[in-house]
């Protein structure tokens, strides 16, 4: 079966690569475009590990095929902070120690940002359902919650200020 | 070896031990950088993949590759007769003993296959759409034999033996047959009999738990490369290079020094990967297609063939007198060790009464054999499983005496001085200071309303100490590296890091840590155990000493002074030589620049054998609602308090005990290995084997006690692994204040929280 050429920007930046019709986002990210911050933990949808957005929406790059990635913008971890300067979801996950073995940060800071992009000011419960779909085996989710939480906060006062 | 009662009693004055500084590690975990088991690839390298046995019991009776060689771009194929048979030897790696024969037989089954998902067969090939073809075309002819997986129906006498070889060990006499029971152990103490005689109330339960499984979210993963001149590398996520290395070398036949093992960083790991699956088999096709081969597990792999921990059937019976005074235990444990000998029972049984003082008791344990994966280690193995027993029939005793819940652990509970369950003389424990938490903590009084009810419960890990190497070196800038042999699963490099500071006296960005590879650092044992902190620690504190020493001698040097002249504070020689300028000082960077002119670079390594871990307790107490309709059960309220000795760094400490309770409340309420009539597992994956989510979860309050182990330089005691003992416990004990129905087998899932009250209403 002949390779598909798929042209996207990724990160702000236009990419082009090759993928068999059966390839995931996830694998064309990892294998193809060397970004391998994206994880896979199931590959059915189901752990949030290889989260990332596309056009402004959240999706799990193992559901996605990289074929359909043609003409897109798709966010992954590697584009989250600007240069050295961390996104304040990025901070804060350090600050309130919000990861422990970090696998599943990834994918929780692109669900989070996705969060705050469509909810500045969420409830604990809203961030709550919305990472639902990231799961995290080490932290009890607690610590990032209220990272999250707090990381919200400070970006409100920035947009105020 | 340190005068540590000193230290400990200095523990006022520590400047960094005890502060939340940012895991050095942080940013590259929250940038996508840090490379885990499946980040790497070398040149060249192929995929390999794994054919898994369909059958829960089958003999292997032949294995046809040649279509799968044949197929263009497969360049190995590997089955059992490509490994060497091993006999019977015990390796200890830190967390549990392992019997190298079984693992290689667990690695790559030989004649038979002995669960659902057990390895038959692995090819490299140039992708993984070949690799997949490849194992399509490997024709197995297999004769299916009955299988059996429930523990009580494994120990039956007409029951399929799984090895003909395994007689009881431990019985009175050896048994005449076979059987899938491989051991029995018996702890017991005082009058049984004369225990109950003397009781006023019994309690009796028989209590069930399922296989769970430790839930990792990085699925094992490893590229391994034997090249032209025998030389092996292996990249690999586990809880130990060291211990990867030894199982490599047993299951291949091959010399230690041949094989080099490099950590990756690891996803996860709750002991589950204190084992290998893939690294010998990555070899094994490296070494027959002469490249690199990278292996990386499905879901489905890791739930089918790796993990997890025991399913279980238990029996207590406690008797007491009128005001609550326990005179009698006798426990019974049956676990399920999977495929092959070695459930945590024996873990279970020293644990199950450990935080009790009683006179008679019998504790009886039995480790039995079934067609499911082999049982690995997870977090505090067996304890959290007799806790479940027990502390379920403690509420239950707490309940017919009319006795607060903490009142009735407190009369019981073991002090300094009381001889443990286990055979130990408790010494520097915290039970009672971590009760005492609990009680006074805010959730233990607020208010229940409807359909809500509180449980409390209790419970108990020994930590381990071990073989541990830690070096330090300073950098010519006065800046320091400490480098250890343990992989960082949550967070240690944070806590050595700050011990090291503490010792030197600097600032902890000063100090970057570092986790080396099997060539680049002195043996340590695994991650495992709750051993890290402690042990580890342990040497990098000593090896920070002895370059505090060094710095003292070097400074004397460059003085002129008698080196007891010199003193060491806040990262600066002092010296104290009258006969000179007191006073004057030196810096680490100033001492650094000059070290050449001095005696040459300054560091040292330490490698020791910890002993004397501080065991660990923890009281919890969870608040329940149920939903009377639909059987869910949310969990509205949860504080747990652990005596941690001195929390190093308390925010990693509190996550270990959030994330103990996360687990343990998956493992109460939802989590369970379902299999089919088959003994196929039907959900393997996160979608059918369901582990809490953010939603599932309210904030986990910890509550760190600080009861110093004075074994330690700054007192720390062993952390991640007693807080999973509790919940399950503490859970079963809630719905029971709520529903006013004991629950005893494990999920408590929403249909058999409706039948129970259905039952109750008639």
């Amino acid at each position: 079966m002949s390779k598909r050429h798929v042209s996207a920007i990724v990160n702000g930046d236009a990419v082009e690569f090759l993928t068999d019709p059966g390839m995931t986002l996830l694998d064309a990210l990892r294998d193809e475009l060397d970004l391998t911050g994206s994880k896979e933990g199931c590959g059915s949808g189901d752990c949030g590990a290889c989260s990332v957005i596309v056009d402004g929406r959240l999706v799990c790059s193992c559901l996605m095929l990289a074929a359909e990635a043609q003409d897109r913008r798709i966010e992954t971890i590697e584009g989250m902070a600007q240069g050295s300067d961390l996104h304040p979801l990025q901070q804060k996950f350090l600050e309130h120690a919000a990861l422990q073995c970090g696998f599943c940060t990834p994918g929780i800071l692109m669900a989070s940002k996705a969060l705050l992009d469509a909810n500045p000011d969420p409830t604990e419960t809203e961030a709550r359902y919305w990472l639902a779909g990231n799961l995290c085996r080490c932290t009890g989710y607690d610590k990032i919650i209220r990272a999250v939480m707090d990381a919200a906060a400070e970006m409100r006062q920035a947009r105020v200020s | 070896m340190t005068d540590v009662l000193d230290r400990a009693d200095a523990t006022p004055r520590l400047k960094v031990v005890g502060t939340r500084p940012i895991r050095p590690d942080g940013a590259d975990k929250v940038t996508g950088r840090a490379q885990f088991g499946a980040d790497l690839t070398m040149p060249g390298q192929l995929v390999g993949k794994i054919l898994r046995s369909p059958h829960a019991h089958a003999r292997i009776v032949s294995i046809d590759a040649k279509k799968a060689r044949a197929l263009p771009g497969v360049k190995a194929v590997v089955t059992g007769a490509d490994f060497p048979n091993l006999a019977d030897e015990f390796h200890e790696g830190g967390e549990a003993a392992s019997n190298l024969r079984d693992l290689a037989m667990n690695v790559m089954a030989r004649d038979k296959a002995l669960y659902d998902g057990h390895a038959v067969a692995a090819v490299a090939a140039i992708s993984t759409a070949v690799a997949d073809e490849a194992l399509a075309l490997i024709k197995v002819v297999y004769e299916v034999l009955p299988h059996v997986i429930e523990v009580e129906a494994a120990m039956a006498s007409d029951a399929p033996v799984l090895h003909p070889t395994m007689f009881t060990e431990g019985l009175d006499e050896r048994p005449a047959l076979p059987s899938n029971i491989a051991k029995r152990n018996r702890i017991a103490r005082g009058d049984l009999d004369a225990g109950f005689a003397a009781a006023d109330v019994v309690i009796e339960g028989r209590y069930v738990t399922q296989a769970v499984h430790q839930g990792y979210i990085e699925p094992h993963a490893c590229v391994a490369s034997w090249a032209a001149d025998g030389q092996c590398n292996v990249w690999s996520s586990s809880q130990g290079q060291f211990m990867v290395r030894t199982y490599c070398a047993k299951v291949l036949g091959l010399e230690i020094s041949n094989i080099r093992v490099t950590p990756a960083e690891i996803g996860g790991g709750f002991g589950g990967k204190t084992t290998v699956y893939l690294e010998p088999l990555a070899l094994a096709l490296s070494r027959e297609s002469g490249h690199p081969v990278k292996m990386v597990m499905s879901r489905d792999d890791v739930f089918r063939a790796t993990g997890p921990t025991s399913g279980s059937v238990m029996y207590v019976k406690l008797g007491a007198k009128k005001d609550g005074t326990l005179t009698a235990a006798d426990v019974e444990l049956k676990y399920q060790a999977g495929a092959f000998a070695g459930s945590p029972v024996g873990a279970g049984s020293m644990t199950a009464l450990a935080c009790y003082d009683i006179a008679n008791f019998v504790i009886t344990g039995w480790d039995v054999v079934s067609n499911c994966p082999k049982v690995a280690a997870y977090r505090a193995p067996g304890a959290p499983i007799a806790a479940f027993a027990v502390e379920s029939a403690m509420d239950d005793l707490a309940r017919k005496l009319d006795i607060d819940p903490i009142a009735l652990r407190e009369q019981n509970g073991v002090k300094n001085g009381v001889k443990a369950s286990y055979g130990p003389t408790f010494a520097n424990i915290g039970y009672l200071e971590t009760l005492a938490a609990i009680k006074t903590c805010p959730q233990y009084s607020m208010p229940l309303g409807p359909n809500q009810g509180r449980g409390v419960a209790a419970g108990f890990w020994f930590n381990v100490g071990g073989e541990s190497t830690a070096a330090v070196h300073i950098n010519e800038d006065g800046s320091a590296v400490v480098v250890t042999g343990n992989p960082d699963i949550g967070g240690s490099r944070a806590s050595m890091a700050m011990m090291a500071a503490e010792v030197l006296g600097v600032p902890v960005e000063q100090v970057r840590p570092m986790v080396a590879d099997t060539a680049s650092i002195g043996f340590s044992m695994l991650t495992g155990g709750s051993r890290t902190t402690f042990a580890t620690g342990m040497a990098v504190v000593q090896a920070a000493e002895k370059v505090v020493a060094e710095l003292r001698r070097r400074a004397a040097v460059i003085w002129d002074v008698a080196v007891d002249q010199v003193v060491w504070a806040d990262g600066v020689a002092v010296c104290r030589d009258p006969a000179k300028a007191t006073g004057k000082t030196l810096t680490l960077e100033g001492l650094a620049g000059q070290s050449g002119r001095t005696g040459g670079p300054i560091s040292a390594q330490v490698s020791l054998n910890a002993q004397g871990a501080g065991p660990g307790f923890g009281v919890h107490v969870c608040d329940v609602e149920i939903d009377p309709e639909t059987g869910h059960v949310t969990v509205l309220r949860y504080t747990a308090a652990q005596d941690v000795g001195k929390a190093i760094h308390p925010s990693y400490v509190e996550g270990q005990i959030q994330g103990g309770v996360a687990q343990g409340v998956g493992w109460a309420l939802n989590e369970e290995y379902i299999f089919d009539r088959e003994g196929r597992m039907e959900n393997a994956g996160f979608l059918d084997y369901r582990v809490p989510v953010a939603s599932d979860l309210p904030m986990i309050d910890a509550i760190l006690v600080e009861v110093a182990n004075p074994r330690h330089p700054f007192g720390a005691k062993g952390v991640g692994e007693v807080p999973i003992v509790p919940p399950l416990a503490a859970v079963a004990n809630a719905v029971r204040s709520a529903i006013g129905v004991r629950m005893t087998e494990l999920p408590l899932s929403p249909p058999k929280i409706r039948a129970a009250l259905d039952a109750k209403a008639g």
